[in-house]
C-alpha cells in the first residue's frame, strides 16, 4: 500500500493540475479571439459534455447506446419549435434551454422502457432503430419543418465576441456533467450501474432494481444530451433532420469514450478533446473530404487495435507499473484502488458490494 | 386497391428474398463470431460497384460477373477478419468489434466516394429494363432472376451447413466455442471462412440491389445496414430461418405500406421491430431468451 504522505502529495498535484487546466480553459477565448478557433472550441466543449453524458449511462452500465442523437435532436427541435411558435427572440431564447433537457428526458422514458428490456447487440440495434424512427419523423411531420428544418432566431451580438457566451455555457454544462459523472461513479448508484455491467443477473439476484437503475442513468444521460442539443441549435442557428438526428453524432460520442477509456471519468473528456479538433484539422488539411474520412477511419482502427481499452486505463496502468518498478515493489501492490478500478473493468466485488448495500 | 396490394406483396416477397440472403450472411457471422458486422451494408454497395465496374468497363454480364465478384468479396471478408477482427481479445471484444467493423465501413465508404463520386449510378442489362407479365402484372426479369438466385444460394448455404463436415464444425462453433476447440475444430479457420462466406453473399445482394433499387451511391450503405440489422434482430440473432422469414415479412410490410404513404413506410419497418421486441425480446425465432452477458 502507498504511504499516506505520497498519496496526499498526489492528491494535491492532481487538484492543482485540475485547477490549472480549468483556469486555462476559462481564459481560452480571451487569449485566442480567432473566430475559427473559438468555433472549434465550442464544438469540442459540446462533445465533451455529450461524451461524458454518454459515458454515465453506457460506460458505467455496459449498455452501448448508438441512439443518443435522439436526445440531441429532440433538444434542438424543442427549443427551435418553441422559439418559433411562441415568438421568443433575442437573448431570452436561452431561457428555453431547460425545456430541451426536460423534453429529452421525457422521451428517454418510453425509449428506455422498450430498449432496456434487451441486452448487448440487440440493445445496440434497438437504439439504432429508434434513432431512425426519430430522424424519419423529423423528415415527415409538418411541425418539424420537414426537409427545411427549423431556423433559430437571429442574435444581434457583437461578431467579435459572438462565440463567447456559447463557449462559457458549454463549458459550464461540460464541467457540471464531469462532476456529476465523478459523483455517480463513487456513489451507490454508480456501483449498482457497474454491477449491472459486470453481471446483470447476479446484480438483480442480490437486490439491485436493475430496470430502475438503468432507466435513471438513461434519463440523466438524456437530460444532459438534450440540453447540449438546444445549445448547439442556437450556435449553428439551424437544425435539419439529418443534422439534428445525425448518425455521426451517435458514433462520435461512443468513439470518444472508447478512445479515452470506457467507464472512466476522464476518458470520454480526453477522447472528445482529441477527436473533435483532430477531425476539424483533417477536414482543413485535406481539401479532399473523402481522403480525410479514410484517414479518420484508419486512425480509429489503429486506436482500436493498439489501445483496445482506451488511453486512460492503458496509461494509468503503465504509470503504476513504472512507479512500482522505481520503488522496487511488485506492481499489483502499488496500484491505487482508483487506478485498479479504472484498469480492471471486471472488478469481481462490484456486483456483490452493490447488492449488499441495497439489501441493507 | 386489392390489385395494388397483391402487386406489393409479390414485389415484397421477391425483394425480400434477396434481403434474406444478405441477412443470412450477417446472422451467420453473428452466430459463429458473436459480433455484428456493421460493414455489411457498405460491403453490399462495394459488391454493387464491383458489378458496375465490370459491366461498364469490361462489358461483362451482371450474372457472369458474379463469378468474379463473389470470390473477390470472399477474399475481402477473410482479409478483414484476419486483419481487424481476430486480433481483438478480452472483455470488450464485442463492442470493440462493432467499432472496428464500423471503422472499416467508414474507410470503404471513403474509398468508394473517391473512386466513384457521390453521383447515383444504376446497373443495367436487358433483364433490368424489359419486363415479363407474371400473375397479371408486369415485372422486370431481374426481380425473378434475383429471387431465384437468392433462393438457390440460401439452399446451397443450408446444404453446406447441414450436410458437410465443414458445416458441422460451423454449427458446433455456434453452439459452444470452447467445446469445439477441445474436440479439435480449428475455430479460427472456421471463423475466418464463415466471415468470408457472410461477406461473399453481399456480392450477389449488391448486384441485385444495384439493379432493382433504382440507383445507389456510397451513402446507400447506411440505409441497407439499418434494415439488415432490424431484420436479423427481428428474426432472432443467429437464426437463419428467422432471418429469411423476417426479411420477407419486413420488406413485404414496407412495400404494402408504400401504397398509402411512401414517406412513412420505412418508419413502419422500424416500428415493427420495436413492437415485436417489446413482446418477444428474443425476436420471432430466437432460441435463447437472453444470452448471458
Amino acid at each position: 500500500m502507498m504511504d499516506t504522505g505520497r498519496l496526499r502529495g498526489a492528491t494535491v498535484w492532481r487538484g492543482g493540475g485540475l485547477l490549472a487546466l480549468l483556469a486555462a480553459v476559462a481564459i481560452f477565448p480571451l487569449v485566442f479571439t480567432n473566430a475559427l478557433l473559438t468555433t472549434i472550441a465550442v464544438d469540442t466543449l459540446i462533445f465533451v459534455g455529450a461524451a461524458a453524458a454518454w459515458n454515465i449511462f453506457s460506460g458505467y452500465s455496459g449498455y452501448i447506446s448508438l441512439g443518443n442523437a435522439v436526445f440531441f435532436g429532440c433538444g434542438a427541435y424543442t427549443v427551435g419549435i418553441a422559439a418559433r411558435d411562441w415568438q421568443v427572440t433575442g437573448t431570452a431564447v436561452f431561457a428555453l434551454l431547460p425545456l430541451a433537457a426536460v423534453v429529452a428526458t421525457v422521451v428517454a422514458v418510453p425509449f428506455g422502457l422498450v430498449a432496456l428490456r434487451v441486452r448487448r447487440h440487440t440493445f445496440v440495434v434497438v437504439t439504432i432503430a429508434v434513432f431512425f424512427i426519430f430522424q424519419l419523423m423529423a423528415f415527415n411531420f409538418s411541425f418539424t419543418g420537414g426537409t427545411t428544418g427549423v431556423s433559430a432566431p437571429f442574435l444581434l451580438w457583437n461578431p467579435a465576441t459572438y462565440n463567447d457566451p456559447f463557449y462559457y455555457l458549454a463549458l459550464a454544462i461540460g464541467v457540471a456533467t464531469i462532476a456529476l459523472s465523478w459523483l455517480i461513479r463513487g456513489s451507490r448508484f454508480g456501483l449498482q450501474l457497474r454491477a449491472i455491467r459486470d453481471d446483470e443477473d447476479r446484480a438483480r439476484g442480490l437486490g439491485v432494481r436493475t430496470m430502475r437503475v438503468k432507466l435513471a442513468a438513461f434519463m440523466i444521460c438524456a437530460f444532459v444530451t438534450g440540453l447540449l442539443g438546444g445549445l448547439w441549435f442556437y450556435f449553428i442557428t439551424q437544425v435539419l433532420p439529418q443534422s439534428g438526428f445525425d448518425p455521426a453524432f451517435d458514433l462520435s460520442v461512443a468513439l470518444m469514450a472508447f478512445l479515452g477509456g470506457l467507464g472512466t471519468v476522464s476518458g470520454p473528456v480526453l477522447g472528445a478533446m482529441v477527436l473533435v479538433p483532430a477531425q476539424q484539422y483533417l477536414t482543413e488539411q485535406f481539401t479532399n473530404d473523402y481522403l480525410s474520412q479514410i484517414v479518420l477511419g484508419t486512425l480509429f482502427l489503429g486506436v482500436i487495435l493498439l489501445l483496445p481499452r482506451g488511453v486512460i486505463p492503458t496509461a494509468s496502468e503503465k504509470i503504476a507499473s513504472w512507479r512500482a518498478r522505481r520503488s522496487g515493489r511488485p506492481a499489483e501492490h502499488a496500484v491505487t484502488p482508483a487506478v485498479q478500478a479504472a484498469a480492471l473493468p471486471g472488478e469481481p466485488t462490484a456486483a456483490g458490494t452493490a447488492g449488499k448495500e441495497s439489501a441493507r | 386497391m386489392g390489385r395494388q396490394i397483391y402487386e406489393a406483396v409479390v414485389d415484397g416477397i421477391l425483394v425480400g428474398g434477396v434481403y434474406g440472403l444478405m441477412a443470412v450472411g450477417l446472422t451467420l457471422i453473428f452466430g459463429v463470431l458473436d459480433i455484428i458486422n456493421i460493414a455489411q451494408g457498405i460491403l453490399v454497395i462495394l459488391g454493387a460497384y464491383l458489378s458496375y465496374a465490370l459491366s461498364v468497363h469490361l462489358h461483362i454480364d451482371l450474372f457472369l460477373g458474379l463469378l468474379i465478384t463473389v470470390p473477390a468479396m470472399f477474399l475481402i471478408g477473410v482479409v478483414i477478419y484476419w486483419a481487424f477482427i481476430q486480433p481483438l481479445r478480452g472483455r470488450e471484444r464485442t463492442s470493440m468489434s462493432l467499432l472496428a467493423s464500423f471503422a472499416v465501413a467508414i474507410i470503404i465508404e471513403g474509398i468508394l466516394y473517391w473512386i466513384f463520386s457521390p453521383n447515383y449510378v444504376e446497373l443495367n442489362a436487358w433483364y433490368v429494363t424489359s419486363s415479363v407479365r407474371v400473375f397479371g402484372f408486369y415485372l422486370p426479369y431481374i426481380y425473378l432472376f434475383g429471387f431465384a438466385l437468392a433462393v438457390a444460394l440460401v439452399v446451397a448455404l443450408y446444404l453446406i451447413l447441414y450436410r458437410t463436415r465443414f458445416g458441422r464444425s460451423v454449427r458446433a462453433t455456434m453452439q459452444d466455442q470452447t467445446a469445439s476447440r477441445l474436440i479439435g475444430i480449428n475455430v479460427n479457420r472456421v471463423a475466418a471462412v464463415t466471415f468470408g462466406i457472410g461477406v461473399a453473399v453481399t456480392a450477389v445482394g449488391g448486384m441485385v440491389y444495384g439493379a432493382t433499387s433504382g440507383g445507389f451511391n456510397p451513402n446507400s450503405g447506411y440505409d441497407l445496414i439499418s434494415r439488415l440489422l432490424a431484420i436479423i434482430i427481428l428474426g432472432g440473432l443467429g437464426s437463419i430461418g428467422g432471418a429469411l422469414a423476417a426479411a420477407v415479412f419486413m420488406i413485404t410490410l414496407e412495400s404494402v405500406v408504400t401504397i398509402w404513404s411512401p414517406n412513412w413506410a420505412i418508419v413502419v419497418f422500424y416500428a415493427a421491430l420495436v413492437i415485436v421486441l417489446t413482446f418477444r425480446p428474443a425476436g420471432l425465432l430466437g432460441r435463447q431468451a437472453v444470452r448471458a452477458q
